[in-house]
């Protein structure tokens, strides 16, 4: 059984960090050098801890599976990053925003971690605005400020709608200026395929060369992994083709524990699926929920009608109906649901009945199609390439569509894994998010993570670890870590089946959304539980991977990362039964109010689940971190 | 009202640059794709053709793609002739097939320049780019070391021409859409974003030297003028941002030439 010490610091929350960073070990400058630190990933997370950790003095080689750095799926974030800089006076605190992300995550995250985080955001927006990130700004040169679902302050900081780009390119700025330097050894178009675990502590990774197919071993003194989220175990979600769970699957089966994988994000406003061709959804910024009213018609047989012609007292607003004080900015789980609730009342819009109106024409009438062009004006311009719609005409089509994984590597609080030297940020990790994850404040832990927080925290481990011993790439360790992937690819190679492997990618994703969606029952998960290892056995039977291993493959890309989707698909199901409640995200349909809101048991599940590998064919073990609450009252979320 | 009612399913002949590896003689193979929707994407097509092939067990046509939504400068396709494809404003990904007619014959190939090799089929190596920008492309700032967000104030009217400058995805479409496969729009995009700003002063001029002496030693041609770069651009970035950077190059050309530079650097403690 894992040890899961959470190793928060004692005393009052707001000195936690404070007095954390003064106590922990430090690796002394000239020391620095002596040790490698591998960092894999290169988004917002992986990009500034490896910039970071370089200017610091530790060695550092940056992997990423992409051609650049810069393609990082953080690129894809559009609305914002949330700060407590309270610039816009209107009552905003770093308690008001940690107060936030805990109920926003419906009381499933560390009070802790959450707290740092709401500490540094302000150093973020300073970090961001130093390195030349143009964020909007006001007339007078200050910044400009949005709001975001889940709160009443505006604290959101955006450049356009290309808020993750923008934040992206910094951090990438960042890496380049330290790759530049000769301090980041920068390894593109290599993806992390093992970990290497030497003694029990984290010492390397595997990686296979996309080009050329070749397997190269890389030691470190420790290993950060900041590869992201694995919503693409769904097929059809926001992220980017190549988004992938092999890197943090393949360290859980080293030992990682893999924290509450049910946790997943559905993000209530993106375009609808079309046709079975698809292969990702697109989504529609939360921003635009500022200004835009979310409604369905009141009756059944309307919603085949032109919205034009509904009359407005033959509208339900439902999201300002259902939650007042929130309206149309009501966290993304709930709001989700809420559109979910309408449509299987059958009154949901478009072709397929799932889509309810997103609709801007108040916000016309208010500001003038300019002043809704020079806010969301891109946005728009995505919904009619799409759609070929005009939504400053006709109100958008949205559906709920997976966004975000807030499960991820369990981390104590230095984002160490409860494997030593094993380092985890940003979505890869579960820790700050709890079960549901609020907008604008993916972007912000990535950064904490990788500017603010691992700088720090490594030292400590690294501190413990004699210098200049990494291990040699020639151990046991190493060979037998490389021999696991080859034969890996060559059974993958060898199986010479009938179907392709985007026929079984479709398939997991359909029995993931169904059963482990947006509402989950003890039935439905228990089928899922049945069918995805019988899915399992076809893949390796009858998937066909044309060409070899020796050259850029990507069917055989493709293929080792739905293997590996297909055996966490069974893990989220098995997580996502076990926990009987509902909370965020997490919605079982037997665990609610009468209103349909989400019903937790704190009693009972008041804690993380932290799954242990136990090897092939055996059950996990789910291993349980309590949740102490020492400051916030756990309280039936409100946002009505 | 409803966009995809009355969709009727087209069929293409597609004519694709298939090349093994790298400097290996390429050809173009033609593929019948069939029954397709008009709503789906040019890329959504390439993956039904490639599942067909490898039910088939032949080799995927290999193309670069990830975020698929215009932003991460991955997909890099020449769709009959144009760097992106027929509309302005748009990447590779955000073509749709609505926009070919029942019938065509659809010609792919990957971005053509010396800098950009051809890795397989539709793939190419732009590392190019990336060296560029570690030659100059940044601030330098370290985590820890920034001063309140809002103590430099900077004028929207800069901020926003920043902004403007700082949206370039990367692609490559200008160095494509070149006869001399120049690099120019890439590289004074991000000279422009962050000369523009107070806080890219410093090594403003460091910036542009090293920035543009990297992009011609990685073999890029020069400008001559023509504006194919703005106009291929999925980000539609101007040309005006050439003219920002050679003002910029020229200034800090002279200026290097003629101040001095102390001979006491460094040491000191």
């Amino acid at each position: 059984m894992a040890k899961l010490e959470s190793r928060i610091p004692a005393g009052p929350l707001a000195d936690k960090w404070r007095k954390h960073k003064a106590e922990i070990r430090l690796v002394n400058p000239a020391n620095k050098r002596k040790y490698e630190v591998i960092v894999v990933g290169a988004g917002l997370a992986g990009s500034s801890a490896a910039s970071s950790l370089a200017d610091l003095g530790y060695r550092v080689k940056c992997i990423v599976f992409h051609d650049s750095p810069r393609r990082a799926h953080s690129i894809a974030a559009q609305g914002g990053i949330n700060a407590a800089k309270n610039y816009q006076n209107d009552g905003d605190s770093v308690y008001r925003l940690f107060y936030d992300t805990i109920k926003g995550g419906d009381y499933r995250a560390r009070e802790a971690n959450v707290h740092r985080l709401a500490e540094v955001s302000v150093n973020i927006i300073d970090q961001c605005v130093a390195q030349g990130v143009p964020f909007a700004r006001e007339y007078g040169g200050l910044l400009a400020n949005r709001s975001f679902g889940g709160a009443q302050v505006s604290r959101t900081f955006y450049a356009r709608g290309q808020t993750g780009q923008q934040l992206l390119l910094g951090a990438y700025s960042a890496l380049s200026r330290t790759v530049g330097q000769g301090l980041v050894q920068l390894v593109t178009q290599h993806e992390m395929v093992d970990l290497v675990v030497v003694d029990g502590h984290a010492k390397g990774v595997i990686t296979r060369d996309l080009v050329t197919g070749k397997l190269v071993r890389h030691s470190a003194d420790a290993v950060i992994l900041a590869t992201g989220g694995y919503g693409n175990v769904f097929n059809l979600s926001t992220y980017a083709r190549g988004s992938n769970t092999t890197a943090i699957w393949r360290a859980y089966k080293r030992g990682a524990c893999f924290g509450n994988p049910c946790y997943t994000q559905i993000h209530p406003t993106c375009i609808p699926v079309s046709g079975d061709y698809q292969s990702k959804l697109t989504l529609m910024s939360e921003s635009l929920r500022n200004d835009g009213r979310i409604w369905v018609p009141k009756r059944a047989e309307d919603r085949r009608k032109d919205p034009a012609a509904i009359a407005e007292d033959q509208r339900d607003y439902f999201l300002e109906r259902i939650y007042p004080s929130f309206g149309n900015l009501a966290p993304r789980d709930v709001s989700s649901r809420a559109a979910k609730r309408m449509c299987d009342e059958g009154r949901g819009v478009g072709e397929t009945g799932l889509g309810v109106y997103l609709d801007f024409s108040d916000a016309i009438r208010r500001l003038g199609e300019a002043g809704v062009r020079e806010r969301y004006g891109n946005l728009f311009d995505i919904y009619h390439e799409i759609t070929n719609e005009n939504a400053y005409r006709t109100p958008m089509r949205i559906y709920p569509a997976v966004h975000y994984t807030m499960g991820g590597l369990w981390v104590d609080y230095n984002l160490m894994s409860n494997v030593p030297g094993l380092f985890v940020l940003g979505e890869a990790n579960f820790s700050d998010h709890g079960a549901n994850r609020l907008g604008a404040s993916a972007l912000m832990q990535g950064l904490a993570d990788g500017y603010f927080v691992i700088p720090y925290t490594v030292g400590d481990y690294l501190a413990g670890q004699k210098p200049n011993a990494k291990p040699s790439t020639d151990r046991a360790e190493f060979q037998q870590a490389e021999e696991n992937v080859a034969a890996m690819t060559r059974r993958l190679l060898a199986a010479k089946g009938r179907q392709p492997v985007n026929a079984f990618h479709r398939r997991l994703g359909k029995l993931m959304w169904d059963h482990c969606g947006m509402a989950r029952t003890r039935a439905g998960l228990e089928k899922a539980l049945q069918e995805i290892p019988k899915l399992r056995e076809e893949f390796w039977a009858d998937v066909h991977v044309p060409g070899s291993g020796e050259s850029l493959n990507q069917a055989l890309e493709r293929a080792g990362r739905v293997a590996d989707f297909i055996e966490l698909g069974e893990l989220m199901c098995r997580d996502a039964l076990a926990r009987e409640e509902s909370c965020g995200g997490h919605f079982r349909e037997e665990h609610q109010y009468p209103d349909g809101e989400c019903k937790r048991d704190d009693e009972k599940f008041g804690h993380v689940a932290a799954w242990e590998f136990q090897g092939e064919g055996q059950a996990p073990l789910r291993n349980v971190e309590a949740l102490n609450y020492e400051h916030v009252k756990m309280s039936v979320r409100s946002y009505k | 009202m409803v966009a995809e009612t009355s969709v009727k399913n087209i069929s293409v002949t597609l004519r694709v640059w298939r090349q093994a590896g790298p400097g290996e003689t390429g050809r173009f193979v033609e593929y019948q794709a069939s029954d397709l929707n008009p709503n789906m994407s040019l890329l959504e097509m390439l993956d039904v053709v490639n599942d067909g092939l490898e039910r088939r067990g032949e080799e995927p046509i290999a193309f670069a793609h990830d975020c698929r939504e215009g932003i991460c400068g991955t997909c890099s396709l020449v769709i009959d002739g144009k760097p992106h494809g027929p509309h302005r404003g748009v990447a590779s990904c955000q073509t749709y097939m609505r926009s070919f007619s029942d019938g065509a014959v659809i010609t792919l190939e990957p971005f053509r320049a010396k800098p950009f090799p051809v890795i397989k089929d539709l793939v190419t190596d732009r590392g190019a780019f990336d060296r560029i920008q570690q030659a100059g492309g940044f601030i330098t700032a370290r985590a820890g070391s920034a001063c309140d967000a809002n103590a430099i104030p900077v004028p929207k009217g800069a901020a926003d021409l920043s902004m403007d400058a700082a949206q370039c995805i990367g692609c490559g479409a200008c160095v494509a859409a070149c006869k001399n496969a120049s690099a120019m729009l890439f590289v004074a995009a991000k000279v422009s974003h962050l000369g523009l700003l107070p806080q890219g002063q410093a090594e403003r001029d460091r910036r542009v030297l090293s920035m543009v002496k990297t992009m011609d030693e990685a073999g890029f041609g020069n400008c001559s003028n023509q504006y194919e770069c703005s106009a291929a651009c999925p980000k539609l970035i101007s040309h005006d941002f050439i003219a920002r950077m050679n003002r910029d190059y020229l200034a800090a050309s002279v200026r290097s030439t003629f101040k001095p530079e102390s001979q006491a650097a460094g040491g000191g403690g």
